[in-house]
């Protein structure tokens, strides 16, 4: 397991492999922000939280269809399948490797970019914790999206129409709980609950999308 | 004699065949006077005028969308527990019905929140889960489009159905940390005390009837029309063989 998981980073570094497109994706889409809204500093703090959500859940699912899609075409998947590692294991390695690959990248860069947007000064704490606690979701809800259409010819956009619905919970806790914090306001109960989806989906999601895995190697 | 008989295509469709003509029919019969009752002889309600007659199209819409959804999820269970290829089409022909629905219940409410609360859309809890339900369909139906051997596709949007409904639900519960936004309560309860007056109530419930008679009606005739689209597809398979 640990092999494959150091296999995909690995892959995932190369050129080519997406490991920085993501990261520039993130920090073109919240640049554009400004220019789309205006350069007021007020109006860009108070909306800085869910731009950078957004931000992180687009730049997140640019690299979803990369999860499977080559193992896929190569037959690296094929041979995953029969080897003696339970599919559920690979899924979950996969999408381990994917949120090392996005999601940490992203958490690390999301305060440089707080700043770009004129994020409030109390808020940069929350920052880091909610995406801590809400990408892995993002990972693992993704990966599930990517095993339902490893079987499509170019699924990318179809992946997007499955997989954004299901990201509307975690989106909602965490810029709540970002917006919360960054106002000084409790927001235990919503990081919870970001935490719980986190928790929910890599226990189970890694089973329903072997599952599909399966279906889709049949 | 079980409700798994049914699972039989042939025996489905013979069944079906037979109940199809008196399901118009009943459907006809409620839905035709509920509506004329509701929109020609009911009062109009006080500061609301003759707005509030949308209700018998809005309420039993967005029920019907919502029970739709939980139609398919049934199906998709029995259909991923007992393999029953009636109960994967059935899901299938349930998805575009729901959408309709789920759309009338969304423009029908804006046609009634122009006037009434001075806007078209709201980010109002109810107004936003319904909007995500109406992506969840989109999706459904757009997987089931996309993949050609029809019982992978069976299969995972059956999948696809079971997780949506716990990711639906997630959403209702996660925007309802918003504050509290403008659609009033539920319109019908067990607790007659709460919901709509006397005179608005039976013909709601009988455009309720109606609505969940044409859902059933429209569900059956698109399931015949896929069990027999199947059958064409085999006997043509079996033409290139030969």
């Amino acid at each position: 397991m640990i092999a494959l998981l150091v296999r995909d980073i690995r892959l995932a570094m190369r050129a080519g492999g997406g490991f920085g497109l993501g990261l520039a994706f993130f920090l073109i889409a919240v640049m554009l922000v400004p220019f789309g809204v205006g350069p007021e500093g007020g109006l860009l703090g108070t909306i800085a939280p869910g731009i950078l959500w957004i931000a992180a859940l687009l730049a997140c699912l640019l690299s979803l269809d990369r999860i499977f899609t080559l193992d896929y075409e190569d037959g690296t998947l094929d041979l995953l399948a029969t080897s003696p590692l339970p599919m559920e294991g690979v899924v979950a390695m996969k999408a381990l490797a994917h949120w090392l690959t996005t999601g940490l990248p992203l958490t690390i860069a999301a305060p440089v970019l707080g700043l770009l947007l004129n994020l409030p000064e109390s808020a940069y704490y929350w920052l880091v914790v909610t995406f801590l606690l809400g990408t892995p979701a993002l990972s693992f809800i993704g990966t599930f999206g990517a095993a339902l259409t490893v079987g499509v010819k170019r699924g990318g956009l179809l992946l997007s129409l499955l997989v954004l619905p299901l990201y509307i919970p975690s989106l909602t806790f965490g810029a709540e709980a970002l917006r919360r914090g960054a106002e000084g306001m409790a927001n235990t109960v919503p990081l919870l609950m970001l935490a719980g989806i986190t928790l929910g989906t890599i226990a189970l999601l890694p089973f329903v999308a072997a599952q599909a895995i399966r279906i889709n190697l049949r | 004699m079980s409700i798994w008989e049914y699972a039989n295509p042939k025996k489905f469709m013979e069944t079906t065949a037979r109940f199809m003509p008196w399901l118009v029919g009943l459907t006809a019969v409620t839905l035709i006077p509920g509506l004329a009752w509701g929109y020609f002889f009911t009062p109009e309600a006080e500061n609301f005028g003759s707005s509030v007659k949308i209700i018998y199209i809005h309420v039993p819409s967005a029920t019907i969308a919502i029970n739709a959804w939980i139609m398919m999820l049934v199906a998709s269970l029995i259909w991923l527990v007992r393999r029953h290829h009636v109960s994967a089409l059935a899901a299938k022909a349930a998805a575009p019905v729901g959408l309709t629905m789920t759309l009338i219940a969304l423009i029908t409410g804006a046609v009634w929140g122009q006037p009434m609360w001075g806007t078209w859309w709201a980010w109002d809890p109810r107004l936003t889960s319904f909007l995500v339900l109406f992506i969840f369909y989109l999706g459904y139906m757009a997987l089931w489009e996309a993949i050609e051997n029809p019982d992978t596709a069976a299969d995972l949007t059956a999948i696809l159905c079971i997780v949506g409904s716990v990711f639906a639900l997630l959403s209702r519960y996660a925007v309802m940390f918003w504050p509290q936004g403008l659609h009033q309560g539920a319109s019908l309860s067990m607790d007659r005390a709460e919901h709509v007056a006397d005179v608005y109530y039976w013909p709601l419930v009988l455009s309720l009837i109606g609505f969940g008679l044409l859902f059933l009606t429209l569900v059956l005739y698109r399931t015949r029309t896929e069990v027999r689209a199947r059958r064409l597809k085999a006997l043509e398979a079996r033409e290139r063989m030969a």
